[in-house]
């Protein structure tokens, strides 16, 4: 066998050729350097049973406490979820569900009643849920102003052409401009507990404190400042199509109005997927001990929002959450199962190796 | 301008109407000028400031990729298709384009420097009788200039007087054709009168007719008409642009063509564009991915038309439509949506990154010291910077034999004078001697003007010459005036010699250390020193040679008034012509001719004769009439020089020998190891080139069989092939099956494919000329193809370059393997411009291989380091970068073909559009290239230790419609688990503080995030060597991600352009959530887990020879290489380790005096010619002359028609 055919002694020796002038020219030779040569300093990882196999086993042994970890954390969530959509005839909020107007000045209202079978501990997290609502859509999703939700002025005047067929209206700006806007989420939810004793308590909700931090101090701004008189900012404008109010009597807490309301914000940050959940207000300050005791409970819808000529559903969603967020066994779930493959794929590597590997990896090289 | 008026001019197909003939007049520029020829300036730039941008781009626009990457921002331009913002493509594309503008433009400037250089050049010129100093560029047609030695000549020039007698001018033609030997031309007796008076030459108003422009260095006809005389014009009395005047003091010429129109423009900017098999596949994917782009566009637009008409329609409510669109029409805009959107597949970078690739990995090859010759400084080149990858998949090479395997410098080696051997030695016991370098050498120091680097080893034939010996003395004397070498001699004493072949220089320098000293000539004299004595000796005429006549002549008259006739050439045609007297001699020297001949040396055979003086007068008379003839010139000459040449008496012959170069059996051993099949092609003789077979181990004695074709008649050939063929396989089908397909871009080209077959053991094929005659024929050529390709080794003997240049075009047509064609002469720049990759060796024989070549080097033995290290990484590299990049790109692309289901077939992107924008360009692009510039299974050693590893790049193992299916399946795998993991785990649920995280930004920085992890792990395990360069690149790539993120998504961002940076506050609201985290590593273990499964059960069931050498490089360190084995001797009387051939140059100016004044010497284009050895068949062999088309471009398969 031979390696290599050539002196590599009379390739090395630096020379330099006397030109035909007599003097020294430089030398073609290319440089000595390990770049040039390619013979940089490198690691050479391969695929060899004394890696892979204990990597197999080590991602195993690791993945599945993970995934036992997550499922019992996921498990140990408490969530309760209705559907109060009204598709049934049975379903209290039938009625309601009929009536498709958006501006009905009559507000229908409906009573749903449901039995918590655990205590709720901790802060416990009102969500409303909506299915089959594609606010994916790519007309949807770009159907908005960022520059007039910043506060800026000249947008809130001329929205931006994304915003069409939703930015002007009787030839005045809409305010906030855009599908997504025109259609925010508009049912009042209200929760009440049925005390054993028959008193029936409403519980607090606080619908502060649901948006992103940067959303509600960096992303949404009202025209005109913090301090800013909105009803006068807001002159010129004109309400979504869709809305019952302008957007400058959202609340009446003048941090939480305008564009800066945090329901708002939560329904413009658009969902990934058809169905998805809002985070509506949160349960902090229940003078109850567990916050959501045991018990009937009375949910009171003042239905507004029509889903049902597009065939969606609403749901209201009670959930406690913990370090890992809502529950959702999938990662649980997913962890054991990849864990458990990983050492099972080990095993049979492992056999694999036994019988053939060494067998393979031993013979020469035939030339 | 002159390039857009000349492009509009094409457009519209009013170019200047194309010219006849040329017809101007000397010191006329009015005249002249009405022809509207072009002056002297030349411009080889394509662009100038204000036409750079226009010419570059649309240049740039018209290449598929870039024209299909301005379609789609188009695309984007319009409303309610554009699902990406504009600047996704502008992006990408302006930064592509604007890199092959920096590069064109620089590429131009340069050019427009030497532009400027040439066009500023001075000469004088002749304007109104005076001369005058004048730019380049304004020469025009028609003006008389004047060259002094060592100028450039500035234009085309009918050469008119010189200062040397009978006007004659040296000329050297490296810029022109690559050689550097001296040319002479020789100008017109008529114009030569005037040499240089200012005043007669001011009067001069010859006229010239003469061709039109046109590309061929070796033809020029025309006429000049003075007063009322016409004389005719050849290529002899030009001097063409390109060449510097040498050893001429001064010399005027009148300009016949100038700048654009002179033959060395004419003959530069043609390029034949070759492109690798790997680009061929590459054009074939790319369009099988705008078919699939378009398939699942389609799809999607289906998609499209059944969700709108069942969701849309009722989701109006919120989501309105635009007016007038309805299902169909937003179906149908959602399939340009699509597009958009899913682009990426054609990868806009993927041309751009070949490209760099290609070009760092010619770099490697030019700064190679292993492929770095000292002796001659030269460092190997890649010439061609695109043909890298290929250079692993070689499966044939194609070898030229003297000067590639071969050294090509000649030493005068042994002889026989007069019937005795000289040039062997032998001990007392009468043993020859093995000469090795330490044999003591002849002392030719008595002789002052003797070449010192002459080794002779036989003291006894100095002595038998000094002793006076006659014959010896007549030997050497022929030697000394028989040629057509050009002396130098700058000091006193210290001889150079400028010869034409080096077989030539060789037999002058023995006669000069022999005490026969050629010192110099004039056109009608040949001085020499015999021993000591200035002898001079009126030269009357030579009698060149050419490669019919396979001799060469001279008729001088001694001092003494003795007319002889000194001819020296092929033995056979030698022995043809001598007087029967000497037939005994003719025995004895037959027979060492033969010995010679075996042991592959170079054969001449040495005759003289004299003449009276009445017979050569009247000879001389006749030749004149025949030199002058209009018509049958050449053949009246050839009949007068047959007639002279005869009743020839023998003197003896000469052997001069040719080393092998360093390495060569070592290499092709190597190569031999590696499945790559060496066909020799030479002009030599089947003895030598058997001889050299074997010297550099093609040939082996554990061989089963080697078969020698040597047929007369086509049948024999016939005959004799398929003998060999069901030898080699007796089962084997007697019609070869031909694989008739279709292949390459919309399936256009046909294809004929003739598959290997198996055969047991090794074989040889041997062939000689005459049979390959036969053998190429069209029907026989099959039957060569099939038996040639089941041996190991073939040997062509006696090939001329056009049968070189069609042997592979054969192998090619129906091998669909990839070729090599190394050689070093003229005579092989047919082959190497045919085969797929050219090598040229920077040897002796002249520039021109190397200047159509590809690759060039300095020795035949870096061939192993060219292929087995540099192609072999080249070609892993390139097919590890393709299979990563589609794989990168179709991961990426094919998630939004998943989340489509899932946002009403709307063309929503999954990831943020800056992400899309920067995905090619930043995240991945470096590491890649990393990858694809640093990775090396194994070192260049261990790939010497196992040629095998080449193997898999000849069998396209490493990229293929196949793999390249595979890659698009693993994708598909990849991009499922890259959606569907994140959208299940992030599907209903909520951040650890109850807020929204399943929101469309966060999900998007999720899924890109996941994304762009899983690509740099499947890098990772992509790459084989980790230098500090990947390291960096995979990590920067990563860091710049999150920083470029962070950023995007920062505060300060939003506040400056709210529109553009929507993403406000994502990274950091959603990156430290821990499930987000849990997701990732998720998802790059589902992903890499089955890669890495299913690696390794193939390294443990069918470990390819790859696996198993990485495995021994792992477990073993290098053995130390082999010692050297010395090269095996064979029988004595056929050493080994020489080869020889002869190929004397051709036809030579140098010494046509006034006496061969009308001596046409244009005719003479052979460029290659053998000499004939007495064991050669006695039919005469015959050779073509090349074609003059060649040079006009016509492709070797053309000329099959002309071949006899």
């Amino acid at each position: 066998m031979m390696a290599s055919s050539y002196n590599a002694k009379d390739e090395d020796g630096h020379i330099t050729v006397s030109g035909p002038g007599g003097g020294a020219l430089r030398s073609k030779k290319p440089e000595n350097t390990a770049f040039k040569q390619q013979r940089l300093p490198a690691w050479q990882p391969i695929l060899t049973a004394g890696t892979v196999l204990p990597a197999f086993f080590i991602i195993g042994l690791i993945f599945i406490p993970i995934g036992i970890g997550l499922y019992v954390t996921s498990n140990n969530i408490k969530e309760f979820e209705i559907d109060y959509t009204g598709v049934d005839m049975s379903s209290p909020c039938f009625n309601c569900s009929q009536n498709y107007s958006w501006n009905s000045t009559k507000p229908c209202t409906c009573t749903i009643p449901f039995y918590l079978e655990q205590p709720y501990e901790g802060n416990v997290y009102m969500y409303y849920g909506l299915s089959n609502f594609y606010q994916n859509h790519r007309r949807y999703v770009k159907s908005r102003d960022d520059s007039q939700l910043h506060g800026d002025m000249d947008s809130l005047l001329k929205p931006s052409k994304e915003c069409e067929p939703y930015a002007m209206h009787d030839n005045k700006p809409i305010a906030p401009c855009g599908a997504i806007a025109n259609s925010m989420f508009n049912d009042t939810l209200e929760l009440f507990y049925n005390d054993p004793n028959g008193t029936k308590v409403q519980i607090s909700l606080a619908n502060t404190g649901i948006a992103w931090f940067t959303d509600k101090y960096v992303k949404f701004k009202n025209p005109g400042g913090d301090n800013a008189n909105l009803t006068a900012v807001f002159q010129g404008t004109t309400k979504p199509v869709n809305w019952r109010k302008p957007v400058y009597e959202l609340d009446k807490n003048a941090s939480n109005n305008g564009f800066i309301n945090e329901d708002f914000i939560v329904w413009m940050r658009t969902a990934a997927l058809p169905t998805f959940r809002k985070l509506y207000r949160t349960i902090k300050d229940s003078k109850m001990v567990p916050t959501l005791p045991r018990g009937n409970y009375t949910l009171e819808v003042v239905y507004n929002y029509p889903v049902r000529s597009f065939e969606g559903r609403k749901r209201m969603i009670l959930s406690t959450i913990s370090w890992m967020g809502g529950k959702n066994p999938f990662l649980g779930i997913a962890y054991i199962t990849v864990g458990s493959v990983c050492f099972f794929l080990g095993v049979i590597l492992l056999v694999i190796h036994h019988k053939c590997g060494n067998r393979n990896n031993s013979t020469d090289i035939s030339n | 301008m002159g390039s857009v008026v000349s492009f509009f001019e094409r457009l519209l197909g009013t170019e200047k109407k194309k010219e006849e003939e040329r017809y101007l007049r000397a010191n006329d520029r009015p005249f002249n000028l009405s022809f509207n020829y072009d002056n002297n300036a030349i411009r080889t730039s394509k662009y100038n400031i204000f036409t750079f941008l226009p010419l570059n781009l649309f240049e740039q626009f018209r290449r598929l990729a870039n024209a299909y990457f301005l379609f789609l921002m188009v695309l984007q331009l319009i409303p309610q298709i554009s699902s990406l913002s504009w600047f996704t493509t502008a992006v990408p594309l302006i930064l592509v384009l604007s890199i092959t503008a920096v590069k064109d433009a620089s590429d131009d400037i340069n050019r427009h420097k030497s532009d400027n250089q040439v066009n500023n050049r001075t000469v004088s010129v002749l304007i109104n009788g005076q001369l005058k100093e004048e730019k380049w560029m304004n020469v025009q047609v028609g003006d008389i200039i004047k060259l002094e030695n060592n100028q450039f000549v500035t234009a085309d020039l009918l050469l008119l007087s010189s200062s040397e007698p009978l006007n004659l001018v040296y000329v050297e033609t490296a810029e022109l054709d690559g050689e550097t030997n001296l040319k002479v031309k020789q100008a017109l007796t008529v114009t030569g009168e005037m040499e240089d008076r200012i005043e007669a030459l001011a009067a001069f108003n010859g006229e010239v007719r003469c061709e039109p422009p046109n590309n061929r260095l070796d033809k020029f006809k025309g006429t000049l008409s003075l007063d009322g005389h016409l004389h005719s014009l050849d290529n002899d009395k030009v001097l063409l642009r390109g060449c510097t005047l040498r050893n001429t003091e001064w010399c005027f010429g009148l300009v016949i063509f100038g700048g654009p129109d002179t033959k060395l423009m004419q003959n530069s900017g043609k390029t034949i564009f070759k492109r690798t098999s790997v680009d061929h596949l590459m054009n074939v994917l790319v369009l099988c991915i705008f078919g699939f782009l378009a398939c699942m566009c389609s799809a999607m637009a289906i998609g499209n038309a059944i969700w709108e008409v069942r969701e849309g329609s009722v989701f109006t409510v919120f989501l309105p439509r635009e007016t007038g669109i309805d299902a169909s029409l937003s179906s149908f805009l959602t399939f340009w949506s699509y597009v958009i959107v899913l682009n990426t597949v054609v990868p806009i970078s993927l041309y751009v990154s070949v490209e760099i690739i290609r070009l760092g990995n010619s770099f490697y090859i030019d700064w190679d010291r292993k492929m770095y010759h000292t002796k001659s400084d030269t460092p190997a080149q890649a010439r061609t910077t695109t043909l890298n990858e290929e250079l692993g998949q070689i499966k044939y090479i194609f070898s030229d034999k003297t000067g590639t395997l071969t050294q090509n410098i000649m030493t005068f080696n042994k002889c026989s004078i007069n019937g005795k051997v000289y040039g062997e030695l032998f001990d007392f016991s009468g043993q020859r001697v093995e000469i090795t370098e330490k044999t003591q050498t002849v002392d030719f120091m008595q002789n002052p003007l003797a070449d010192p680097k002459f080794i002779f080893h036989d003291q006894s034939l100095l002595d038998t010459v000094k002793e006076g010996d006659p014959e010896a003395q007549s030997f050497f004397r022929l030697l000394a005036l028989c040629h057509t070498v050009m002396p130098e001699e700058k000091e006193e004493g210290k001889l150079f010699y400028q010869a034409q072949s080096p077989d030539e220089g060789a037999l002058v320098t023995a006669a000069r250390n022999f005490g026969f000293v050629f010192r110099s000539r004039t056109p009608e004299t040949i001085t020499i020193w015999e021993m000591g004595r200035k002898v001079t000796y009126e030269l009357l005429a030579v009698l060149d040679f050419n490669n019919v006549r396979k001799r060469m002549s001279v008729i001088v008259r001694s001092p003494e008034g003795k007319l002889t006739l000194f001819c020296k050439g092929a033995d056979t045609i030698i022995f043809e012509r001598l007087h029967p007297s000497c037939n005994k001699l003719k025995q004895i020297t037959t027979g060492h001719l033969c010995e010679y001949a075996g042991e592959g040396l170079r054969t001449l055979a040495l005759a003289y004769k004299n003449l009276d003086e009445d017979y050569m007068d009247d000879w001389k008379q006749r030749h004149h009439e025949a030199s002058t003839a209009m018509d049958g010139r050449e053949e009246r000459l050839d009949e007068l020089y047959e007639e002279i040449e005869k009743d020839l008496l023998l003197l003896g012959a000469t052997a001069v020998e040719d080393k092998l170069q360093d390495g060569v059996p070592q290499t092709i051993e190597q190569l031999a190891k590696a499945d790559i099949k060496i066909w020799v092609l030479t002009g030599d003789k089947q003895e030598t080139a058997e001889n050299i077979g074997y010297a550099c181990n093609m040939l082996r004695e554990e061989m089963k069989d080697i078969f020698v074709v040597a047929a007369n008649t086509p049948e024999g050939v016939k005959e004799e092939l398929l003998n060999a063929r069901r030898k080699m396989c007796p089962d084997a089908a007697d019609e070869p099956e031909v694989i008739k397909s279709r292949a390459g871009l919309f399936w256009l080209k046909k294809t004929e494919f003739v598959q290997d077959e198996k055969v047991d053991g090794e074989y040889g094929l041997i062939i000689n000329g005459h049979s390959l005659a036969f053998a190429l024929d069209k029907n026989l050529q099959l039957e060569l193809l099939r038996t040639a390709c089941m041996c190991q080794t073939v040997i062509c003997c006696r090939v001329t370059p056009l049968q070189k240049a069609q042997v592979v075009q054969l192998v090619k047509k129906y091998k669909q393997a990839v070729t090599l064609a190394i050689g070093d002469g003229a005579n092989d720049v047919s082959m190497i411009k045919a085969a797929h990759i050219g090598v040229g060796i920077s040897g002796q024989e002249g520039m021109q291989a190397v200047l159509s070549s590809d690759f060039s080097f300095a020795q035949f033995r870096y061939l192993q380091r060219l292929l087995l290290v540099h192609g072999r990484w080249s070609y892993l590299r390139m097919c590890k970068f393709l299979r990563y990049f589609f794989y990168k790109n179709f991961t990426f692309t094919f998630v939004h073909f998943w989340y489509a289901f899932f946002c009403g077939f709307s063309a929503q992107t999954v990831y943020d559009e800056w992400f899309i924008t920067l995905y090619n360009l930043v995240y991945t692009a470096l590491p890649v290239l990393g990858m694809s510039l640093f990775d090396q299974d194994v070192n260049d050693r261990w790939s010497f230790q196992y040629p095998q590893l080449y193997t898999p790049g000849q069998l396209n193992q490493y990229f293929s419609k196949n793999i390249f299916v595979r890659c698009m399946m693993h994708s598909c795998y990849s991009s499922l688990i890259l959606f569907f993991i994140p959208w299940a785990a992030m599907q209903d649920t909520v951040r650890d503080d109850g807020k929204d995280i399943a929101d469309y930004q966060s999900f998007a920085l999720l899924a890109q995030t996941c994304l762009l992890v899983v690509v740099y792990i499947q890098l990772c395990l992509d790459t084989h060597y980790w230098t500090a360069v990947n390291q960096f690149f995979v990590w920067g790539s990563l860091a710049a991600y999150f920083a470029v993120s962070f950023t995007m998504y920062s505060n300060g961002m939003f506040l400056i352009f709210s529109s553009s940076f929507p993403f406000i506050g994502t990274a950091r609201n959603s990156l430290n959530q821990p499930n987000v985290w849990l997701t990732i590593l998720l998802t790059s273990l589902l992903c890499i887990l089955p890669v890495v499964t299913y690696r390794f059960i193939l390294i443990q069931l069918q470990p390819t020879i790859n696996d198993k050498v990485r495995y021994k490089v792992r477990e073993e360190t290098l053995p130390a290489p082999a010692p050297r084995r010395p090269p095996r001797r064979r029988i004595s009387t056929r050493r080994s380790g020489y080869a020889f051939s002869h190929a004397q140059g051709y036809g030579d100016l140098v010494t046509s005096g006034k006496f061969l004044l009308r001596l046409n010497l244009k005719t003479r284009p052979a460029l290659f010619s053998q000499t004939d050895s007495p064991l050669a068949e006695s039919q005469p062999q015959h050779y073509r002359t090349i074609p003059e088309e060649r040079e006009e471009g016509k492709s070797p398969t053309q000329e099959e028609a002309s071949v006899e």
